[in-house]
């Protein structure tokens, strides 16, 4: 009953999704008065949807093997947490909770948004209900969560053991709540095209969407970089595989756009612009959700691949994507831009930022499709990997990383004070790294080499728009552009450290002989047998030490049974100036095991700066939220009067 | 802002869905092709798998006529799928023998009896290195072996029925 439960919810919420298309149609053609109606339409349809995804929990959770979903990716013996997690760790689970997200985003906005006209609001709320419709035909007809299977299996063929870990288990939502928040600012976007009513009002009830997406989604890709990086024994944090490029394509939108949009709702300028982005940052998510689910792209990540689906999801994104853009281009020509501002100015740092970080999101996506166009077009199989992302994007993004110190120095419109003065502390603070390194090792290569000497420079230059104003009195929303810009330079003097200083052993060794990494003397002290719920395993202890002491570590490679596969569990050993990653792997047929250590130097701070980055996102939203109430614009004044 | 700027995107997405549209359409070869292809099989000899059968070595597949290989385990789920596929295939005339991976007599004793056995003989790898030897990376996989002992083709992953006339001409063409 409880999964017919949920297949009639998503039913009735696909109806609604379908009413509120229609009465938007008919608002904005006529003048009929509807935005009450399609606010509570909008907020019932997510209502529905939740209740459907709670269904899906909930059959995971019984272990209910009559319904097809759960006897495919459950197994009763699995730990009561994988349970609930395999109801999004499958494909018709996955796109179940992407439509939740999208329609309780359109809920909450239908709650909450004051900030725009009601023509606008109805407009929007019929394009996040388009967006939805396409989403719930595309579960109903093509991928039906809740398909029964008669007779009843006894049990389930399990899931994937790579995804047994608490922080995949979350990190799928995290990034959903990221890819679908975005929804909000492109049905914004389509709506304000549709009435013309581009202005900062818009740009302002946009603005929180957009920071609360991209926080999410700074958040879900440090966890899923961390994740590659301990479970899949690999010693790496970004592999530039076409699925972590699916979700650092909508960051790089979204990044852009939480820039553009501030140009906007202070200055209202960069209109056309800023309508364009937010719709990219969406189709971008749209993108993604298409590489990763119709495995068109080979990638590590083996989703469930499947033609049909794949031709849907195409169809869906190709008419969503299409119509907005079609959209922009005959709306387009109507928008006024607005205030004009001088070469140097906020202003125009902010477009120079918009230009650098959609140049390195062309250069990803160009990347990560180009296999595909090359095929199409001379029928040769290749690949792209890292020398190519790490070869043109890394220049990019220390330059961009050099130019964040300076932006936030600059005042609106025209910047008059010389900047230089300002700057002069931290410039002096990169060139000290810069000798510092080519002292203490000259053999470093370039990138990592500037890449120490800009991170340096950025942490100090990142704090300088506190200096000399008071803690207190400056806005929330400042503070968390700080921490944000501060997180960037730690994370990228984490990555500069991991790339220069990294020092990696693989070898074969018997019990009792040892091994060294970095300042590390590794011993191999026994390999021994060990079990958990579902899955059996060989254990390493082995005992690390260097001259500041010592400490045990416990690698082990697991082997499940349901379904047969076997996982690498790293055992890592954080200190406060890197950390210790050891792999035991097969054993060779002398009697000796394959071991594999490294000594990743401060490589934390890349996840420590990933988490600031995503806290100044917070602040920075809670400023823009909890705005002091003195400058109450003149509309809201009228609206309550 | 020109007309032709603000159909630039347009323009793009058209060209993007296009290929997108070709890719899917196009059926794309995922097999993995053996490099042991015309090669012959390496020397090996393994104990039986269970006590009532012939135990596998090299020898046994280079006798004159063409032998279909299978590599499989009592604890592989695809392979009880494809012991029916297997069955068909010897009630066609193919001589099938098994080599269980990482396994144990009592194991695959019932495996046979609650799945059926299509094996002449089964050899027993229990550290997989036949395995390795003859380039199988995973269970199931299957072999079609020539009289003179050459592999003639390498199947990854299990074979369905839609697989058995494929696997029968390579078997003619074997002999």
């Amino acid at each position: 009953m409880i999964a017919e439960t949920g297949l009639a919810a998503l039913w009735l919420a696909a109806g609604l999704a379908a009413l509120q298309l229609v009465l938007t149609i008919l608002a904005l053609r006529t003048e009929i008065e509807v935005s009450a109606q399609v606010r509570s339409i909008a907020v019932i349809e997510g209502g529905l949807t939740l209740a459907a995804f709670v269904m899906l929990l909930l059959v995971f959770a019984r272990s209910d093997m009559s319904v097809a979903l759960v006897f495919e990716n459950s197994h009763s013996a699995k730990p009561f947490i994988y349970k609930v997690a395999g109801a999004w760790g499958n494909h018709e689970g996955s796109m179940l909770l992407w439509v939740t997200v999208l329609s309780v985003a359109g809920a909450f906005f239908a709650l909450l948004s004051r900030r725009t006209s009601e023509r606008t609001l109805v407009a929007a709320l019929g394009a996040q209900a388009t967006l939805a419709l396409g989403f719930y035909s595309f579960l109903l007809i093509a991928s039906n969560p809740f398909a029964r299977l008669f007779p009843a299996p006894s049990d389930g063929e399990g899931l994937n053991p790579l995804l047994q870990d608490p922080g995949l288990a979350f990190h799928p939502p995290t990034l959903y709540l990221g890819y679908v928040g975005l929804s909000v600012a492109f049905s914004l976007a389509v709506g304000a095209l549709l009435t013309g009513e581009v202005d900062s009002r818009l740009a302002r009830a946009m603005r929180p969407w957009v920071l609360g997406a991209w926080v999410f989604l700074t958040l879900g890709i440090t966890a899923g970089s961390y994740w590659a990086y301990y479970e899949l024994g690999w010693g790496g944090y970004w592999f530039w595989d076409p699925v972590e490029n699916a979700s650092l394509m909508p960051w790089l939108a979204a990044t852009a756009l939480l820039h553009s949009i501030n140009v906007l709702a202070a200055r209202g300028a960069l209109k056309a612009w800023t309508m364009m982005l937010a719709v990219i940052a969406f189709s971008m998510s749209m993108v993604g959700t298409f590489l990763v689910r119709s495995g068109v792209l080979t990638s590590v990540h083996a989703f469930a691949i499947d033609p049909q689906r794949g031709t849907f999801l195409l169809a869906l994104l190709a008419i969503y994507v299409g119509a907005a853009f079609v959209l922009f281009a005959l709306r387009g020509a109507t928008l006024k831009e607005g205030a004009p501002f001088e070469l140097i100015s906020r202003e125009s740092g902010l477009v120079i930022n918009n230009l650098i970080l959609s140049v390195i999101l062309g250069v990803v996506f160009l990347g990560t499709l180009y296999p595909l166009f090359v095929e199409a077009i001379s029928g040769e199989k290749l690949s792209v990997g890292a020398p190519y992302f790490n070869a043109v994007a890394g220049p990019l993004a220390l330059l961009l990383a050099v130019l964040i110190g300076i932006g936030p120095l600059l005042a609106w419109r025209r910047e008059r004070r010389p900047l230089f003065k300002e700057l002069r502390v931290p410039a002096l603070l990169g060139l000290c790294a810069l000798a510092i390194t080519i002292i203490l090792a000259p053999r470093m290569s370039i990138l990592p080499r500037l890449g120490l000497m800009v991170a340096v420079y950025l942490a100090a230059a990142s704090i300088l728009p506190l200096v000399r104003r008071n803690p207190v009195r400056t806005p929330i929303a400042t503070w968390g552009m700080v921490v944000a810009h501060f997180g960037i330079a730690v994370a990228l003097a984490g990555m500069a450290m991991n790339g220069a200083f990294t020092s990696e052993r693989l070898a074969v060794i018997k019990p009792g002989e040892t091994l060294g990494v970095g300042p590390w003397t590794v011993l191999l002290e026994y390999v021994t047998p060990a079990a958990g719920k579902n899955w059996t395993a060989i254990e390493a202890e082995l005992r690390a030490s260097r001259r500041s002491g010592s400490t045990v570590l416990r690698p082990e490679t697991r082997y499940f049974s349901n379904p047969p596969m076997e996982t690498n569990e790293a055992a890592i050993e954080t200190f406060w100036n890197g950390q210790l990653y050891t792999v035991i792997a097969k054993p060779d047929p002398s009697g000796g095991w394959q071991l594999r250590l490294w000594w990743k130097p401060f490589v934390t701070l890349i996840w420590a700066g990933g988490a600031l980055i995503a806290l100044g996102g917070a602040l920075a939203l809670l400023g823009r939220v909890k705005r002091p109430r003195r400058a109450e614009p003149e509309w809201r004044k009228e609206r309550y009067a | 802002m020109s007309r032709a700027i603000r159909f630039a995107p347009l323009a793009v997405l058209v060209f993007i869905v296009v290929s997108l549209v070709w890719r899917l359409a196009t059926p794309v070869d995922t097999n993995v092709h053996s490099k042991l292809d015309g090669k012959p099989v390496p020397m090996f000899s393994l104990p039986p798998g269970i006590p009532t059968k012939a135990a596998l070595s090299a020898a046994d597949l280079a006798t004159g006529t063409p032998h279909v290989v299978n590599i499989f385990a009592s604890w592989c789920v695809p392979c009880i799928g494809e012991v029916t596929v297997l069955q068909a295939l010897k009630a066609r005339g193919a001589a099938i023998d098994g080599i269980a991976v990482r396994d144990r007599p009592a194991d695959i004793a019932a495996f046979l009896a609650r799945n059926g056995d299509p094996y002449e003989r089964i050899g027993s790898d229990t550290q997989s290195r036949v395995q390795i030897a003859l380039g199988s990376s995973g269970v199931p996989e299957t072999f079609v072996v020539d009289g003179k002992g050459v592999i003639r083709y390498q199947h990854i992953g299990p074979i369905d029925a839609l697989d058995i006339p494929m696997i029968l001409t390579k078997l003619d063409q074997s002999k």
